[in-house]
């Protein structure tokens, strides 16, 4: 019964896509974090959000898990809205994916207990079952060979996959990226890169932070551009760098390509 | 090979290096400082044992442990182990070394239970919870162990009522002037069935908690080990003991003219000091695991989060198990503390080892030297071993880091 419900919900938002905010406001205190955000991300679109530091990007995909939590307006995630209710929030978040720029791997489990710890406690599979899981997404992020490691042993980029392996291990229907590559070795950025323009291409809905511009041209459906607060700019990639329309996009656009 | 020799240089590139002066090379130096602080130690641990010696002689006092099979002729107000007037000073400084034991393992059972309970309520999102296990440590943690130790003894065990007005509390205990009284069992004919119903129990429980881990790896399957365990361990025994006409009665003290008679008597001062030493301890161990929680980092706590795993299942599975690494070496050494704050006992009169050992017997002996490297000893070893399973311990639980 609940599921039947569950759908239609789903269905009756399914149409409007995969993430909705209207008129999302957040506040630190006095700081005016995010003003008046509308954005609505179909269901398997790609979504890259570049700004400068402090601009707010960070914040809002960490509003779609509830990570942080909004003040004003209306966000809803796959037919769920997130309110305070605490139930909407754990539905939300076992389908939410999210890879940081820290990893936040947990140091004391090796790989494959990183992999399975959420679906066994969360999701109730059986070992045996969540390690086969585990094992497949370690083969598609190309590390099998490190399953009994433990998270100090590998390196930036080997971590950065585990973590993406991690969080696709709870199958979920979107995937957040915080910054994936911001803390990795230039080397290293590709490999992440990679496993990341593989998982556009098999249809995950995606919406990642980076000042990787090649990998935004290449996958995103659309490019936002965020200062203070603000959406400025919402363009598909090649409008987006060939005529952006804002000057604030323009002065970052400079900064950003031309060194 | 031709360019070489033509350019060779009248003299060596290169000083070739000249043997230094003996002075300055380093091996030599420290094998100096070395061999003079060897000197200086034997030669002070000479004169000191030589003037102990002296001065023991012109005393005309024996040393040598002679005094242990003698007689000691003073009464322990508590023991564990059967001890009269009569019996040895050996056996009083087993009498006294079973007591300290106790009221350490009583207080670091305690003391790591607050303190776990006060250092993870300070962490709470709930204002009164966070606020009033501050407030505690802040007040135990400040406050001298003495003086706390006076106030449970003298303000608060020794202000309660006489034996005639004893406040009872549940379960036929009373709690007067004279200490805390439980009724004493006594089994009767068949209690061993009950007995041996309760470590069924016990065996069935570890069974049950090992199957349904395996059955949680195997299936997924959450199976109720807690409440399993809990039917097991009470329901089982408690239906035998039913079922065979509750062979076990209990000796309730009973007011008989000044005092209570029968059950068992736990004196005032064992009480005093437990909640003295365990209350104040778990004042330090809860900022310990205070700081160990803090320790771990949050985007840990945001990770377990975006997995979706609960706040409970978090604290559980990936911030408690992080924080005890940082947490185990400062436990440890409250532990150690505990321990030999324990000898603060002498002040409320409670028999433990340095009050009956290092007080009485070196009292009436006189055999100071032997009596204090005896308790230096013991103390030491009490430590020592301590220290080694919490080592252990945290080497168990270390990361690995490549």
């Amino acid at each position: 019964m609940a599921d039947t419900s569950r759908q239609q919900t789903r269905r009756a938002h399914g149409a409007a896509g995969a993430i909705v905010l209207s008129g999302v406001h957040k506040w630190y205190g006095e700081f005016h974090v995010l003003r008046d955000i509308n954005l609505t991300v179909k269901d398997g679109e790609k979504i890259v959000i570049c700004g400068p530091s402090g601009s707010g990007k960070s914040t809002l995909i960490r509003c779609i898990n509830r990570l942080e939590e909004h003040q004003q307006g209306q966000i809803i995630v796959d037919g769920t809205e997130l309110t305070s209710d605490l139930r909407n929030i754990d539905r939300i978040r076992a389908e939410v994916g999210m890879v940081f720029q820290s990893f936040n791997l947990f140091p004391h489990l090796t790989i494959l207990d990183n992999l399975c710890l959420a679906p066994v406690w969360v999701k109730k599979r059986s070992r045996a079952e969540a390690e086969k899981t585990a094992r497949m997404y370690l083969e598609r992020v190309k590390i099998p060979e490190q399953a009994l490691k433990y998270p100090g042993q590998l390196s930036g980029g080997q971590q950065q996959r585990v973590a993406i392996a991690r969080a696709l291990c709870m199958n979920p229907n979107i995937m957040l990226f915080d910054e994936p590559t911001s803390a990795l070795d230039p080397e290293m950025i590709k490999e992440v890169l990679d496993v990341m323009i593989e998982l556009a291409n098999s249809g995950m809905t995606m919406m990642c932070v980076t000042h990787e511009m090649a990998f935004a041209r290449s996958v995103a459906d659309r490019v936002i551009f965020m200062d203070r607060g603000e959406i400025v700019e919402m363009a598909p990639p090649e409008e987006f760098f060939a005529n952006p329309k804002s000057d604030r996009t323009k002065h970052f656009l400079s900064q950003i390509l031309n060194h | 090979m031709t360019a070489t020799t033509n350019r060779q240089a009248p003299g060596p590139l290169v000083t070739p290096p000249a043997k230094p002066n003996l002075l300055y090379r380093p091996e030599f130096r420290q094998a100096v400082y070395q061999v003079l602080l060897v000197v200086c130690l034997i030669f002070a641990f000479w004169t000191i044992a030589n003037n102990v010696a002296d001065n023991l002689a012109r005393q005309n006092i024996a040393s040598g442990f002679g005094f242990w099979n003698r007689t000691s002729g003073f009464d322990i107000s508590q023991s564990l182990i059967e001890y009269s007037n009569q019996s040895t000073y050996g056996r009083a400084f087993w009498a006294g070394l079973l007591n300290t034991l106790l009221v350490a393992a009583l207080g670091i059972v305690f003391a790591t239970i607050i303190g776990f309970l006060v250092g993870i309520g300070r962490l709470s999102t709930n204002w009164l919870i966070s606020r009033i296990c501050g407030a505690y440590v802040e007040i135990l943690r400040n406050l001298p162990l003495l003086l706390q130790l006076f106030f449970w003894y003298f303000a608060v065990l020794k202000n309660l009522p006489g034996p005639r007005q004893s406040i009872s509390l549940p379960g036929g205990l009373s709690l007067n002037v004279r200490g805390l009284y439980l009724p004493a069992p006594i089994a009767g004919p068949g209690f061993d069935y009950v007995l041996a119903a309760l470590g069924l129990g016990i065996v069935l429980s570890i069974a049950v908690a090992i199957w349904a881990r395996a059955r949680q790896r195997a299936t997924g399957e959450r199976f109720p080990v807690l409440w399993t365990t809990l039917a097991l361990v009470l329901l089982l025994p408690g239906a035998v003991y039913i079922a065979l006409g509750q062979p076990l009665s209990f000796q309730y003290p009973v007011l008989r003219g000044f005092n209570f008679q029968g059950g068992v008597a736990v004196q005032p001062e064992l009480i005093a000091l437990v909640v003295g030493l365990s209350t104040y301890t778990a004042s330090f161990i809860a900022e310990i695991v205070r700081a160990g929680i803090a320790g771990v980092p949050r985007g840990q706590r945001e990770a377990a989060n975006a997995l979706g795993l609960s706040s409970g299942l978090t604290m559980r599975l990936v911030i408690l198990p992080q924080a005890l690494r940082i947490i185990i070496p400062p436990l440890t050494s409250q532990y150690l503390n505990l321990t030999k704050n324990s000898s603060l006992a002498v002040a409320i009169g409670y028999p433990d080892f340095v009050s009956v050992f290092t007080g009485t017997v070196l009292n009436q002996t006189g055999q100071a030297v032997e009596v204090i490297l005896l308790t230096m000893l013991v103390f030491l070893t009490i430590s020592l071993i301590t220290s080694a399973f919490m080592n252990w311990f945290n080497k168990h639980i270390a990361l690995v880091e490549r």
